[in-house]
């Protein structure tokens, strides 16, 4: 029973999702092709001093993208040092400096790591005007970066791959602005609250007291699962009633953080000329995406371990309204993309369920991934899967028309070593420095014995993934962490976008090369296969020795 | 590299660019949702909340109907005269202002111990066994504020709420059943009963 309505459940949002790519992806492709600037954007590039029509070289859009993100990191950690001097603060002091550094840079990489507790941290000023800016600006860049590591396939001979300006422009004002108003609205009848009333103290019904608290919160819930973002208004995130009050809320926050990456392959394909090229991408993502869910539920609806089997199940850390099956795919969906908004605690799943967003996240947040950092990180593994294909069969390396030589094979090769490298050293000097270790055994760890290593190592897979998903009972907010996650985080952002800039400089200074007898099908169902076995192999075989040591064999005993 | 001056440049753009990006994103944007909120749904936007009638013939409000309570004495002890909620890691239980799950991890030993407790308590109050007891009264939520119960938690509360309280159990069970929230559109999420609803109604069904 609870497994056909789990399945029903599903084949729902499939079903919005594949009537929603289509459209979704063609308007996206449109927005980011266009020559027509709107006269607002028009007032928007003169009001801030740039040139809509010069497209820069690949060098020149990293700077740019640097040059936003660094302005971005300074404009939250100044809003947050300012706390007390701004209106709506709740009261709340001036966040300190490391816990300033590292909510900035989280939001600002779309990580939205949370150090914090914001329903005792962050007044609504913080919130709106600093943390949800870069909700929106964040998803935009990630758009941006994909689209102009799309555009490299397309484009020949040139040195320029677009203007980043106009991207995130349009990224923001066409696309998830519109969008984040209408789901802001849809969350808004469902019960998400939007005030500005602070707390309003009642005496409950049996004569207590309660602190019921206010704030912005549908602004925020929309653009936090729109945007891939996940940085929860209160610390419950989307398990708390006022962000997600019913099932069919929890279902429409699934699919806000959802529709932009699914959809993106369509864009992807509409742009390069060969829809089936996107659905080739689609497909791989979809079937990822599937197994992953249906591993998490099926481990969490056998409810294994000491403390579900006593209680009668894995409910520990999840909500009456959403059941296991909506806690599943929140899960699943939030940790596969980089969302990592939670509506249940994952640092309470059976060990093996706990298991699966870590996974998710170490495949690389490919299926679908974040907004646009998804479609970039798969297009990488598309890359090293033409250049593997190669090798197994003589096949010519090329993917799209172009040819996949040393120079880009070395750029996805870097790319794809980051995030193992980040998560595996910070993971590693967390217990190899002995006063940090101490420090971490004693402050920061929550669950005592193998539980405790899966905390870190969650930590570091979140934050180097750009997804912010915890294992929330890591106290985080120690000078160790506050750090190491700050520069996970800023290396696992922008260190993989350096590599896929890079890579679309060069391939968009290549000419066409036409498809002859020698060249793969990248389009055809083998390759999804080929596309399939090499994400799993190559990344998620990486961190096979460290899930032995934390939850397989927390799973296993 | 890029010459100085164009890394002024550049960063001078970015600056104005976060500027208006903060004044459009960050005020109007969530300006315009509150204004909609509290012009079209003023219920739902300002939490949901829940007013009863009291004596004096004068309303007050007694919570939210998306945000679970207690329904203890003072020392935290549970009423028995009222349903009760799930376990609760927000606070001292059903802290509203600090929202949070136990994080605590299935081989935890104090999870462990904490299940058992539960499990005794809820033997002793409602005279079931063990095995009779649903996971949500055992655990606690997420959010630690969760406002439902099962349906199965809440029938399993009718024996003794009827004899606290001096009704005929049929009465209270017919309550119960009348309070059920089913899945939504049939088939998301769990059926659910909401504690503060039917708490209220229990209140009426005395008076």
């Amino acid at each position: 029973m609870d497994v056909w309505l789990a399945i029903l459940q599903v084949l729902t949002l499939v079903a919005i999702l594949a009537a929603l790519h289509r459209p979704l992806g063609d308007y996206m492709a449109t927005i980011y092709t266009t020559t027509r600037d709107l006269q607002v954007e028009r007032e928007f590039y003169r009001l801030i001093g740039v040139d809509a029509r010069s497209d820069q070289s690949w060098q020149s859009y990293l700077h740019s993208v640097l040059a936003s993100s660094a302005v971005g990191v300074f404009f939250v950690y100044a809003i947050q040092r300012a706390q007390t001097v701004l209106p709506y603060s709740l009261g709340f002091p001036a966040i300190p400096e490391g816990l300033s550094f590292n909510t900035a840079v989280s939001f600002v990489t779309n990580t939205n790591w949370q150090s914090y507790s914001p329903d005792v941290t962050m007044g609504y000023s913080v919130q709106i005007a600093g943390l949800a800016v870069q909700n929106f600006v964040s998803a935009a860049v990630g758009i941006a970066v994909a689209i102009a590591l799309v555009r490299g396939f397309v484009l020949r001979r040139t040195g320029t791959i677009g203007n980043f300006w106009v991207d995130l422009t349009r990224g923001v004002l066409r696309l998830l602005l519109p969008l984040a108003i209408v789901a802001a609205v849809v969350l808004l009848t469902g019960g998400v609250i939007q005030n500005f009333n602070g707390f309003t103290d009642v005496t409950t019904l049996s004569g207590g007291t309660q602190s019921i608290p206010g704030g912005p919160t549908a602004s925020q819930e929309a653009i936090k699962e729109l945007g891939t973002n996940g940085g929860g208004f209160f610390n419950a995130n989307s398990a708390h009633p006022f962000e997600n009050p019913s099932a069919w809320t929890n279902l429409f926050e699934i699919l806000l953080l959802l529709v932009i990456p699914f959809s993106l392959p369509r864009t992807f394909g509409t742009l390069v000329g060969d829809k089936k090229q996107g659905y080739a991408i689609l497909a791989t993502m979809a079937t990822i995406f599937v197994v992953s869910l249906t591993a998490v539920t099926i481990f969490e609806l056998n409810g294994a371990g000491t403390a579900p089997g006593l209680a009668g199940g894995a409910m520990e850390g999840k909500e009456t309204r959403f059941g296991i099956a909506g806690s599943t795919l929140f899960a699943s969906a939030t940790t596969l993309t980089s969302t990592g908004a939670v509506n249940s605690m994952h640092d309470s799943y059976t060990a093996l369920g706990g298991m699966m967003p870590m996974l998710n996240m170490m495949l690389g947040e490919v299926a679908p991934g974040g907004t646009g950092s998804g479609l970039y990180g798969m297009l990488i593994l598309a890359v090293i899967a033409v250049f593997v294909a190669g090798l197994l069969v003589g096949r010519t390396p090329e993917y799209l028309g172009k040819k996949i030589g040393p120079r880009e094979i070395k750029l996805a090769s870097i790319y794809i070593l980051i995030t193992p490298t980040l998560v595996l050293t910070g993971t590693a000097l967390s217990f190899a420095i002995p006063p940090v270790r101490a420090d971490v055994e004693a402050t920061s760890i929550w669950n005592p014995g193998l539980h405790g290593l899966s905390e870190v190592l969650y930590a570091f897979t979140s934050a180097a993934n750009n997804n912010g998903s915890a294992f929330a009972g890591l106290t985080a907010n120690t000078p160790w962490f506050n750090t190491a996650l700050g520069v996970a985080m800023l290396l696992g952002r922008f260190l993989p976008i350096v590599f896929v800039l890079a890579l679309a400089g060069s391939l968009a200074a290549q000419d066409k090369v036409p498809a002859t007898a020698g060249t793969l099908p990248t389009n055809r169902p083998q390759f999804v296969g080929l596309l399939i076995g090499v994400t799993i192999i190559i990344t998620a075989l990486t961190y096979f020795p460290v899930l032995a040591l934390g939850p397989l064999a927390e799973g296993l005993q | 590299m890029s010459s100085p001056r164009t890394t002024t440049r550049r960063y001078w753009v970015a600056f104005r660019a976060m500027l208006v990006f903060t004044a459009v994103l960050g005020l109007a944007y969530p300006l315009t949702i509150t204004l909609i909120g509290q012009l079209v749904l003023p219920a739902q936007a300002n939490g949901s909340l829940v007013t009863i009638e009291t004596d004096t013939a004068g309303t007050e409000t007694v919570g939210s109907a998306l945000i679970g309570q207690s329904f203890t004495d003072a020392k935290g002890t549970p009423l028995p005269e009222w349903f009760q909620p799930r376990p609760s890691a927000a606070g001292d239980g059903y802290d509203a202002a600090t929202s949070s799950g136990s994080n605590w991890g299935p081989e935890n030993p104090d999870l462990i111990q904490a299940v058992i407790e539960r499990t005794q308590a809820i033997e002793e109050s409602d005279g079931v066994r063990a095995e009779q007891i649903p996971a949500d009264a055992l655990t606690a939520s997420a959010s630690g504020l969760d406002p439902h119960i099962s349906p199965a938690y809440a029938r399993l509360q009718v024996s003794r709420v009827a004899q606290e309280r001096g009704i005929p159990e049929a009465s209270v069970g017919a309550l119960v059943e009348s309070n059920m929230q089913g899945r939504v559109l049939g088939y998301l999420g769990d059926p659910t009963v909401n504690v503060l609803e039917l708490n209220i109604a229990l209140a009426g069904l005395k008076g």
